[in-house]
């Protein structure tokens, strides 16, 4: 086959069939894929609420409070967990662009005496090694079963009971003031939660 | 005459002689970018690779009917679109390695391994033969990743594929999984590469 020659007509042709094609077949990828990826996301959220709440039978997410606050850009997300029409506890959001390297995003299941049942990272950027520390085990375990109105969420550092991340203090100290704000949102709002099943 | 290239070489000179990352420092970016872990390496050379092959056999394909004038356009069209649909996919069915690799993805499309062997390879010889060079680049590419990812990883985390050899507490050398650590690892394993590789001839 001969190579096209250089001519005005023939540049716009095969440079509008190219993108045609590509718009068309990247339209029907969108298309098919659009529903696994919403599948997966949702998942996602699901395991960290079966991880972080207690055992329950409804379906958080479709109860989502979602709830507007002078601290956070976006609204809060609360996720209340019912059994047997029950109110066994609430996972909150609880968000910090203080982090090493910005925002940070956990997920705090509190029972309904404010304790933390226990914490999820869903989403954070800090140093590979230092500061992913915080998904450990070792660090997750020392919030479980607390109260943060008597726990001090603080780093030990600041005079709070949270011992820190060995080189990442900052990360372990932003995660206390994510926690924090998680537990002020739940205060604030646990009562309505255990009236608005009822 | 091009037809008559031989496949096996086509096929090895992108694993020794002509690696994409060791020998012909190409795509530096991904290639210092994600290898803070072995599996991270080999998730984005795999990811690259499909993208190389899928563009070299369309641009084969077309080469006739590009004018030579657009032909760099036409390529990065093709090139991008491949990347969105293994980002759409990633992101609905590996969301795992979707979060890990993140920003990187959508830098497949400027990789200049991909736009380089389009023009370089794909755009002169025929279908089989670009294949064929998509596979071996593809490969070497795939092997250098992941043996930097490795280097890294053992150094840097004391682990390999997320198995840890090493107590949870211990020191491990943190700078290697850190940017200045990819620089002096892939430094090295190049230096090795090259040392073995003229020696072998």
């Amino acid at each position: 086959m001969k190579k096209k020659k250089d001519t005005f007509i023939n540049m716009v042709v095969s440079l509008f069939a190219i993108t045609i094609i590509a718009g068309f077949s990247l339209g029907y990828v969108n298309d098919i894929t659009a529903g696994p990826k919403a599948k997966a996301k949702l998942e996602q959220k699901v395991n960290a609420l079966r991880l972080v709440l207690p055992t329950f039978d409804n379906n958080p997410v479709d109860d989502i409070q979602l709830i507007k606050s002078d601290k956070v850009k976006d609204s809060v997300e609360i996720y209340p967990a019912y059994l047997n029409n029950e109110f066994v506890g609430a996972a909150v959001i609880g968000t910090t662009d203080k982090g090493f390297s910005g925002l940070i995003k956990i997920m705090v299941g509190f029972k309904p005496n404010g304790a933390i049942q226990n914490i999820a990272v869903l989403e954070q950027k800090e140093t590979p090694g230092l500061g992913t520390k915080m998904k450990g085990e070792k660090f997750l375990k020392q919030f479980r079963n607390m109260n943060p109105s008597k726990f001090n969420l603080k780093v030990k550092n600041d005079g709070g009971e949270v011992d820190a991340l060995t080189g990442a203090t900052i990360t372990a100290r932003a995660f206390g003031d994510a926690a924090q704000m998680a537990f002020d949102e739940f205060i604030k709002y646990s009562d309505s939660l255990i009236e608005s099943k009822n | 005459m091009v037809e008559s290239i031989n496949q096996k070489q086509n096929f090895l000179k992108g694993i020794v002689k002509d690696n994409p990352v060791f020998v012909m420092l190409l795509g530096m970016c991904p290639t210092l970018g994600v290898t803070s872990s072995a599996f991270n390496g080999l998730g984005m050379g795999v990811a690259t690779m499909f993208v190389l092959l899928m563009s070299n056999i369309v641009v084969s394909l077309i080469k006739s009917q590009v004018p030579s004038k657009v032909r760099i356009p036409a390529f990065i069209i093709i090139i991008a679109s491949f990347v969105t649909i293994v980002e759409m996919v990633l992101e609905a069915f590996i969301p795992f390695l979707y979060e890990q690799l993140g920003i990187f993805i959508p830098l497949i499309v400027v990789n200049c391994l991909i736009l380089g062997r389009a023009e370089a390879f794909a755009s002169k010889n025929n279908l089989i033969s670009s294949i064929i060079d998509a596979l071996g680049m593809g490969v070497g590419f795939v092997i250098a990743l992941t043996a930097l990812g490795a280097a890294r990883e053992i150094l840097g985390s004391g682990s390999l594929f997320e198995f840890k050899f090493v107590s949870e507490d211990a020191n491990t050398f943190i700078l290697f999984i850190l940017p200045p650590g990819a620089f002096i690892a892939l430094a090295y394993i190049t230096v090795l590469f090259n040392k073995i590789s003229i020696k072998n001839n």
